[in-house]
């Protein structure tokens, strides 16, 4: 089951530049594809998690067209073919 | 302390959108502006086209080393924002560059609406609809068209709710600039063809504000967007300190201090926490006396998750799906929400939301005791107002300045079931004269009913 994630500006240190990722999560979940892409890309998950494992304040996540925050948070199933959008939460007008 | 790369800075007189009166320099210069400072961890940045700390995703600010900042200094600026430049992340020429000049709006004595609502210190509007394209965005584009010039970026592009879509397109018109501007598919007519006349690229985008903000947070980092600032993603520390010249002129206008009570409008909660920026710069550079001050907003219920928050007692702000006549308020995730916590808990001022029969009411309230007709936002911030005297919230007696940020032209789609003519008659003397006999007999009618309630 592969899961392609876009990586943002900030993080790309951590995939040699690479704005797309995709990995194969061995749980179908949205926790499942950041222990991939850890796996994948050695420090990322701290960025996004903060030491309890919660999604830092200021980052948005989205599975497919749903922000998490909506749905199951770090539990939102993932299927074949998920879209993950990981962005920083700015502010609009 | 970490840091990131800096693009190479772009002041070439021969640019377009750089006057030729613009003055090279050897490198990016942004005045008084020494750094940016991630406002969660405190990590620091040079200054550049970077937004989001890469330590732990907080939003970054502006930090500054003020030098020679004095009223006189001020007062003898130029007739706009730019008047304080000194205090913004600008070059000193920044004003002299081609731009639209907003700034220093009325502040409007309402002794009518005072009345009205039964307040008995001096209510104030601060009255923005008079900027350029009649909101108070135009103050932050120009500071965020500023940064990129600094900064090499040709175009310049938004995510927006309708005010900003039009600050954006106009400006880039003006200086001659490319434009990409995104929005909601939903957005009030007014603000759609208004954004359209000023020409560059509108995207309409099946979608609320949140998916735009979405897109156009992943469109950056993409090569198809390297020439690009988007004022309210990469340029977004510069873009929202511009909000703070609402806070310096409100305290300039009142004679070099500062008021007791301010009502502001929250979609981001940027405005609000920039207005209460401006005022502690001020009290700390010795500009004004430091008085106390309570600073309140207000949200329309359809999309009241800072409301909700500091009703809940709760730090973090839980996003929405908004749905609200107020649209330019509508931002279902607002990022600067905790701050605007921060600051209405730490000043004892409170945060209310009203619904869209009362945004309304708002509007008709503050033109028909004021002649100021204000877009939904400012029938969000009047009705607020009314609310916070009806809880006990907020002080009648004390000296209060409201926030009106937008044009109501610009939202007629609001109140169009609302109002109309008093009457469609035959051009004929009798009917005119029936129809204000018919006027006045119910007007007395109202008047008695209301004094016998």
């Amino acid at each position: 089951m592969s899961v392609s994630v876009r990586i943002p500006t900030i993080l790309r240190t951590y995939t040699d530049g690479a704005s797309e990722v995709t990995v194969e999560p061995a749980e179908p979940t949205l926790s499942g594809v950041l222990d991939a892409l850890e796996a994948a890309a050695p420090g990322i998950r701290a960025r996004v998690l903060d030491d309890a494992g919660a999604l830092r304040r200021f980052v948005n996540v989205y599975v497919d067209d749903d922000d998490v925050r909506f749905t199951d948070g770090l539990a939102t199933p993932t299927k074949a073919g998920t879209r993950i959008s990981i962005i920083p939460a700015v502010a609009g007008g | 302390m970490s840091t990131i790369h800096v693009p190479p800075g772009s002041t070439d007189p021969e640019r377009p959108g750089t006057s030729p009166d613009a003055r090279p320099a050897a490198g990016p210069d942004f005045g008084p502006a020494a750094r940016l400072t991630c406002r969660e961890c405190g990590a620091t940045y040079e200054l550049g086209a970077a937004y989001a700390c890469a330590e732990c995703f907080g939003p970054l600010e502006v930090g500054y080393d003020f030098t020679d900042v004095t009223r006189e200094r001020i007062e003898s600026g130029p007739p706009n924002m730019w008047r304080y430049s000194c205090l913004l992340p600008v070059a000193p020429y920044a004003g002299d560059e081609r731009n639209l000049n907003p700034g220093l709006t009325r502040l409007v004595r309402a002794d009518n609406l005072a009345a009205a609502l039964g307040m008995t210190g001096t209510l104030w509007v601060k009255d923005d609809s008079g900027n350029p394209t009649h909101s108070f965005k135009d103050r932050v584009v120009a500071v965020a068209q500023s940064a990129a010039r600094r900064l090499g970026l040709g175009t310049i592009a938004c995510a927006s709710t309708g005010n900003l879509a039009n600050a954006v397109a106009a400006a880039a018109a003006r200086a001659g600039q490319d434009s990409v501007v995104v929005i909601p598919s939903n957005l009030e007519d007014g603000k759609v063809l208004t954004t359209a006349a000023y020409g560059g690229i509108l995207l309409a985008v099946d979608g609320n504000y949140d998916d735009v903000n979405r897109l156009c947070s992943e469109l950056v980092g993409d090569p198809l967007t390297e020439d690009w600032g988007f004022v309210n993603v990469n340029l977004r520390p510069y873009y929202a300190e511009g909000s703070k010249t609402v806070g310096y002129e409100i305290a300039e206008q009142l004679g070099w201090r500062l008021p007791q009570q301010v009502v502001a409008p929250i979609a981001s909660g940027s405005l609000l926490t920039k207005v209460d920026k401006a005022f502690r710069e001020f009290v700390s550079l010795g500009l004004v006396e430091d008085t106390a001050y309570q600073v309140y907003g207000a949200q329309a219920t359809g999309c009241s998750p800072v409301s909700t928050a500091f009703r809940e007692g709760h730090d973090v702000v839980r996003p929405v799906r908004p749905d609200t006549i107020a649209k330019s308020l509508a931002i279902g995730n607002p990022a600067d929400g905790p701050y605007a916590l921060d600051v209405v808990r730490r000043t004892g001022g409170a945060i209310e939301d009203v619904s869209d029969a009362e945004v309304v009411e708002g509007i008709r309230l503050l033109a028909e005791t004021e002649g100021i007709f204000a877009e939904t936002a400012g029938g969000v911030v009047i009705a607020t107002l009314r609310k916070l005297l009806a809880t006990g919230a907020l002080d009648p007696a004390a000296e209060t300045v409201v926030l009106n940020t937008g044009d109501g032209l610009k939202t007629l789609d609001a109140i169009a079931e609302h109002v109309g003519p008093t009457a469609t008659i035959a051009h004929d003397v009798d009917e005119v004269t029936r129809v204000l006999a018919e006027h006045h007999a119910r007007l007395t009618l109202e008047a008695n009913a209301t004094a016998l309630a």
